[in-house]
C-alpha cells in the first residue's frame, strides 16, 4: 500500500514525552517538514530550550545542543558565529524566550544575528505544572495567580513579536496559530520564510506561535484550541509585524 | 626570539589567538577589559570572532555554543563578571565541552573594588556554579606565563573536555614585562563529538548537559572524575624556590608570590633559612609538590591577597602535619616585601 | 644597580609615558624590566602613577612601594611618596609643578622646572615628563640618543610620529639641565 502519509525524517522515530493534544508535536512536524524540504537536514544545528520542550534535543535528528533556561539565543550566537553557513536554529517556550531570557533574545534579535528563533506561546508554564508565564492573559488562573492575572500586581503580558518588530536587525517576526488547519498552514509558511532569510543571511527571524497546554489550561485538547481562537488569537493578533521581504529587502 | 614589552592582559589575549582561539565573548569590566579591546582589534584580522556581548551570562553562553561547534573559544572578565558566568560555566562542564575562561581579579564581595586580588580562589577551585564538577585552574605570576600558560589552558581543555580557568589578576593584567610568544597553532585536535551539521554523514550529536535517570547522570560524573583522576597523576604544576633546606617555606600564588618571592630573597639574605612553594596549578593542587617542597620545613607560612582561602588547600595537601601560619591584605591592596619579610622573622625568631 | 623608580603626577602628563620610555631603555640594555600602571576610576586628572623596575636580577614585586628614584610632577605626589624613597635615593621634581619644600636631607634632590621649560617652545609641549625622564637620564650616566630614538619610534604612536623629534628635543633639554647652575 502507498505510504501518504509519514514522519518528517530529521524527526526520530521515537516517542515524545508530550502530553495528550499537547500542540508542540506539530510545531516539531511543521520545523522537520521544512528541513527536509530544504534539504538542510545535515547542515543544521537546533537549540532546545529549558521548559517542555527541553528534550527537543531526541526529536530532532540534525544535531542539537540544550541550552541553559533562557539562553537558547546566546548560544545560537556562538555557533552561528562559529559556523556562519550552517542554519541554526532555537526552540523556545514563553519563560525561556520571553521571561529570563529576554535580555538573550531581544540582543540577539538586534544584531540582526542570522538565526531562527520558533518561540512557542501557550501563556503558561508546562513543565513545571501551571505557573503563570510572561505571556498569561490579564485574568487567567495560574498556580501562581489563583485568583487571576492581576495586572496591577503580576503586571502585564508581553507581546514579543510586535516589541521586537521594531528593531532594524529583525527580518521577520510574526505571529502564527497552530489550532486549526488553515492555521498550521499559515504557521508552515511563516516558518519556511524564516528558515529562507537564514539561508538568504538577512538576519533575525522570530515565528511567535500560538499553541495550547490542555494539562494546565485544565480543558479537554478540544477545548484548548478553541481557547486559542477565542482567548489568545483577540490578545495575541496574528500576522507578520515585521517582514522585510515583504517591504523589499533591505 | 624577539622579547616584546606588552601588558599582562594583551599578551594573554595574544597568546590566545596564537593557540587557535577562534572565537571570543566578552563584556567590559575592569581590569581585564584590555583583552577584549586587543581582540576586538586584532580577530578579525585573524580570520576569528571577536563580539561584545549584552551581559556576562550572554557572553559565557555564547562560549557554550562555539565550544559546540567545535572551536576553541574563550570569555574573560573579573571577579564580578565571573560570578555571573557560574551558570554557563556549570553547564559547559555538564556539557564536557572545552573552553578557557579569564578571570583577572578584582576585590569583592559584591561591586568590591577595582584593584587585584586574589579572593576568587574558592570560586574558582571549589565552586564555579553548581553540580559535581572542577575546572582546570592556572595561576601565572608573569606576564610570560600568562602567554605560556593560556597556550596549555586550550590544550589541555581539548583533551580533557573541561573548562580551564587562567586566575590572573589586575597586577598581572596591567603590567608589563618582557615576553616572548610560541608560533601560532594551526593544527588543531578533531572533535568528533561537536555540533557541527552532521552531513549525513554520522549520526546526530548532541551536546547536553541533562540525564533525567538518576543513575545515568552519576556515571555521566563519575566518567568526568576518571578524567579528574588522570590530571591530578599527571598535570599538576608548581614552582619550588630553595626549598631544599628551608626551614619555613611560603606558600603563594599569582602576584602574591612575586612579593613573597622578593621577601624570601631579602630573608636569605639576612641569613634566614625560607623558601618559595608557589602553586600554578590551583586544581589540580600541586599536593605531591608541596609535601616534596616542606619536608624539611618546620613552618609554612601561606601568603594570600585575600583572608586566606588556598591555605585551607595547603592544610589538606600536608595533611595537617605542619603548623601553616597566614599573612594576608585583601580588598586591593598588595602586601609589601617589607610586610611579608616582617612575618618571616617573626616565625624565625618563634623558631629558634 | 637596581632602579626602583616611581613617577607620580596628574593623570595626562606622561607619567605612563614616561615609564614607557625607561622601561624600553632597559629593554634594549638587556635587562630584567617591569612596569606597572597605577588604574583608577578616572580617565583624566586624577592622581596617576606608574613602577617601573630595572634590574639585573629577575624581579620579584613589580610594585614600587619605596623607590630608589622618585620623579614627580605634583605636590600631592612629592607629599604622598617623598617619605618612602629609600635613603640616598633620588627625587627629581618639576619644580615649576611643585611647590612643597623638601626636608629630607639623606636624598639627593634634583629640581627642574620642566613644565615651565616647556612653554618656552611650541614643540615642547606636553613634554614636561621627557624633560624629567631626560635628567633621569643624565642623573645615571646614559647617553645613548640614539637608543632613545629607537624607544620613541616603537612607543610613540604610529598618528603622531610627527612628535618623536620634540620627545627628542625634550630628552636633550633634560639631559643637558644642570641643576648646579
Amino acid at each position: 500500500m502507498a505510504v501518504i502519509f509519514d514522519r518528517p525524517k530529521s524527526l526520530a522515530d521515537v516517542p515524545t514525552h508530550y502530553c495528550p493534544g499537547c500542540t508542540h508535536g506539530i510545531i516539531h512536524r511543521l520545523i522537520a517538514e521544512v528541513i527536509d524540504e530544504m534539504g538542510i537536514e545535515g547542515d543544521t544545528i537546533g537549540i532546545a530550550p529549558v521548559g517542555c520542550a527541553v528534550m527537543a534535543y531526541d526529536y530532532f535528528k540534525c544535531d542539537m545542543i540544550e541550552a541553559a533556561h533562557g539562553r537558547a539565543p546566546a548560544t545560537a550566537t556562538g555557533v552561528k558565529r562559529a559556523l556562519p553557513d550552517k542554519f541554526v536554529f532555537t526552540y523556545q517556550g514563553d519563560g525561556d524566550c520571553a521571561a529570563i531570557g529576554t535580555a538573550e533574545t531581544v540582543h540577539a534579535a538586534t544584531r540582526g544575528e542570522n538565526i531562527v528563533v520558533i518561540f512557542v506561546n501557550n501563556a503558561i508554564y508546562g513543565m513545571t505544572g501551571g505557573q503563570m508565564a510572561p505571556t498569561s492573559l490579564p485574568g487567567q488562573v495560574t498556580q501562581t495567580t489563583p485568583y487571576g492575572r492581576d495586572v496591577s500586581v503580576a503586571g502585564n503580558p508581553i507581546k514579543m513579536v510586535e516589541m521586537l518588530s521594531v528593531l532594524d536587525g529583525v527580518a521577520l517576526a510574526q505571529r502564527v496559530a497552530v489550532n486549526t488547519v488553515p492555521h498550521i498552514r499559515e504557521a508552515k509558511k511563516a516558518i519556511r520564510k524564516a528558515f529562507e532569510n537564514e539561508k538568504a543571511k538577512r538576519g533575525f527571524s522570530i515565528i511567535e506561535v500560538l499553541s495550547s497546554c490542555p494539562t494546565n489550561w485544565g480543558v479537554s485538547p478540544e477545548v484548548a484550541l478553541q481557547k486559542i481562537d477565542e482567548v489568545m488569537i483577540p490578545f495575541y493578533p496574528l500576522g507578520a509585524y515585521k517582514d522585510v521581504t515583504a517591504e523589499g529587502a533591505k | 626570539m624577539e622579547r616584546n614589552l606588552m601588558k599582562g592582559n594583551e599578551a594573554l589575549a595574544e597568546a590566545a589567538i596564537r593557540a587557535g582561539c577562534k572565537c571570543f565573548f566578552g563584556y567590559p569590566i575592569t581590569p581585564q577589559t584590555e583583552i577584549a579591546a586587543y581582540l576586538a582589534k586584532y580577530m578579525p584580522k585573524n580570520g576569528g570572532v571577536f563580539l561584545q556581548a549584552e551581559s556576562e551570562i550572554a557572553a559565557i553562553n555564547m562560549v557554550l555554543g562555539a565550544a559546540s561547534a567545535g572551536v576553541r573559544a574563550m570569555t574573560s572578565s573579573s571577579s564580578p563578571g565571573i560570578s555571573l558566568k557560574s551558570e554557563g560555566v556549570s553547564y559547559i562542564a555538564g556539557s564536557d565541552l572545552p573552553c578557557v575562561i579569564i578571570n583577572v581579579q578584582r576585590g569583592g564581595p559584591g561591586l568590591g573594588g577595582i584593584q587585584p586580588s586574589q579572593s576568587d580562589y574558592w570560586q574558582a577551585t571549589k565552586a564555579l556554579g553548581h553540580g559535581d564538577y572542577q575546572l582546570l585552574v592556572y595561576a601565572p605570576c608573569s606576564v610570560q606565563e600568562m602567554v605560556d600558560k593560556v597556550t596549555l589552558a586550550f590544550d589541555m581543555a581539548d583533551e580533557f573536555r573541561m573548562p580551564a580557568m587562567i586566575l590572573a589578576d589586575g597586577l598581572l593584567g596591567q603590567m608589563m614585562e618582557p615576553v616572548t610568544f610560541p608560533e601560532r597553532k594551526t593544527e588543531l585536535p578533531p572533535k568528533p563529538w561537536a555540533t557541527n551539521g552532521h552531513g549525513f554523514k554520522r549520526e546526530h550529536n548532541i551536546v547536553n548537559s541533562l540525564y533525567l535517570v538518576p543513575e545515568e547522570l552519576e556515571n555521566s560524573i563519575l566518567d568526568r572524575y576518571k578524567r579528574y583522576e588522570v590530571i591530578k597523576a599527571n598535570h599538576t604544576e608548581a614552582e619550588s624556590y630553595l626549598c631544599d633546606d628551608a626551614d619555613i617555606v611560603v606558600t603563594a600564588y599569582g602576584a602574591a608570590a612575586r612579593v613573597a618571592k622578593s621577601a624570601v630573597n631579602r630573608a636569605r639574605a639576612m641569613g634566614i633559612k625560607v623558601g618559595l612553594f608557589r602553586p600554578i596549578t590551583l586544581w589540580p593542587f600541586p599536593v605531591k609538590e608541596i609535601n616534596e617542597a616542606c619536608k624539611n620545613a618546620k613552618a609554612l607560612l601561606d601568603v594570600e591577597m585575600s583572608m586566606g582561602q588556598m591555605i585551607e588547600d595547603v592544610k589538606l595537601a600536608i595533611n595537617c602535619s605542619k603548623p601553616v601560619h597566614f599573612f594576608g591584605r585583601t580588598g586591593g591592596v598588595i602586601p609589601s616585601p617589607d610586610e611579608v619579610l616582617g612575618e618571616i622573622k617573626k616565625l624565625s625568631d618563634s623558631n629558634q | 644597580m637596581d632602579h626602583e623608580i616611581l613617577i607620580a603626577g596628574f593623570g595626562g602628563q606622561g607619567i605612563l609615558f614616561a615609564g614607557k620610555l625607561l622601561v624600553n631603555l632597559g629593554l634594549y640594555e638587556g635587562k630584567e624590566v617591569s612596569w606597572l600602571p597605577s588604574y583608577g576610576p578616572e580617565m583624566r586628572g586624577g592622581t596617576c602613577n606608574c613602577s617601573v623596575c630595572i634590574s639585573d636580577d629577575p624581579i620579584g614585586s613589580p610594585l614600587v612601594v619605596n623607590p630608589n628614584v622618585l620623579i614627580v610632577m605634583n605636590t600631592p605626589s612629592l607629599d604622598k611618596f617623598i617619605g618612602k624613597v629609600q635613603p640616598n635615593g633620588l627625587v627629581i621634581v618639576d619644580s615649576s609643578m611643585v611647590d612643597s619644600e623638601i626636608e629630607r636631607t639623606d636624598v639627593r634632590v634634583c629640581k627642574v622646572p620642566a613644565t615651565a621649560l616647556t612653554d618656552t617652545d611650541p614643540d615642547l609641549k606636553g613634554g614636561a615628563n621627557i624633560i624629567l625622564a631626560g635628567k633621569f637620564l643624565a642623573e645615571c650616566g646614559f647617553k645613548s640618543e640614539e637608543m632613545i630614538r629607537k624607544v620613541f619610534e616603537k612607543i610613540v604612536p604610529p598618528h603622531k610620529k610627527g612628535l618623536i623629534e620634540n620627545n627628542m628635543k625634550a630628552i636633550k633639554i633634560g639631559m643637558n639641565y644642570d641643576t648646579n647652575a
